[in-house]
């Protein structure tokens, strides 16, 4: 028999520069309860909140994810134990 | 190890010696080193501090050599990136390229540096007398990376 739980996704959040002061915090495990999330997901999730996280997640704001180290697309899916990690547009060099 | 992140100085010489080092099919040694501007004219100037995400930062420049590696006709690539504080005239990268001649060799290091700016995980904050700012992505850094 299936177990509510075995759906859950559960994700280590990182957050990065100005984004990291801007939410006032490095990162979080957030926990989803979609069959097969998206980034867009993660980021609605986020931005219910409300505050910063709605300012900063806002649609056309310029803001980048990563899943394991790799750069995400919005519509790119999340596994359970996913890295996610949300930054502003880089700046090095 | 063609890329390296770390909060100490380079020795771009040093660092050049030991790219070519063995291989005598080198005739073109392309090299970039980009360094911290003094943006006030004043006598009280501003620090820098680079920010990486490590693991990201390190995978995605070894990406960029590998794509360096595989579009130009080139022999070898050097990375060197700086990261946390640094103040006006300190050096931040270093983007090494070896190859037979100088065409392939001066592409690569711009196409490096190009994709750098655009794609490797690195944000500066800028310190002042007026407080403190992340610096602001440019669209000619955009721009640049598009042209490849």
């Amino acid at each position: 028999m299936r177990d509510a739980t075995e759906t859950a996704v559960r994700l280590r959040l990182v957050y990065l520069a100005r984004l990291r002061e801007a939410f006032d915090s490095s990162g979080e495990t957030l926990m989803l309860d979609h069959e097969a999330p998206t980034i867009d997901d993660v980021a609605g999730r986020l931005r219910a909140r409300g505050g910063a996280w709605a300012d900063e997640l806002a649609p056309g704001r310029a803001v980048r994810f990563a899943v394991n180290h790799r750069l995400a697309r919005r519509d790119d899916t999340v596994s359970d134990g996913d890295e996610v990690a949300i930054f502003p547009p880089v700046t090095g060099g | 190890m063609p890329v390296r992140v770390q909060t100490g100085d380079f020795d771009a010489g040093r660092e050049i010696a030991s790219l070519r080092a063995g291989d005598r099919g080198v005739g073109a040694i392309a090299v970039f080193v980009g360094t911290v501007r003094d943006r006030n004219d004043d006598a009280d100037v501003g620090r820098l501090t680079l920010e990486h995400y490590p693991g990201m930062t390190e995978a995605a420049l070894e990406d960029i050599v590998a794509q360096a590696k595989r579009r130009f006709d080139i022999h070898d690539v050097l990375v060197i990136h700086r990261v946390g504080p640094l103040a006006p005239g300190d050096q931040i990268v270093l983007v090494a390229v070896t190859g037979s001649h100088r065409g392939a060799a001066f592409d690569a290091c711009e196409f490096t540096m190009d994709y750098l700016k655009t794609r490797a995980p690195f944000w500066k904050k800028e310190r002042s007398k007026d407080g403190e700012r992340w610096v602001e992505a440019r669209a000619s850094d955009d721009e640049a990376a598009a042209r490849w």
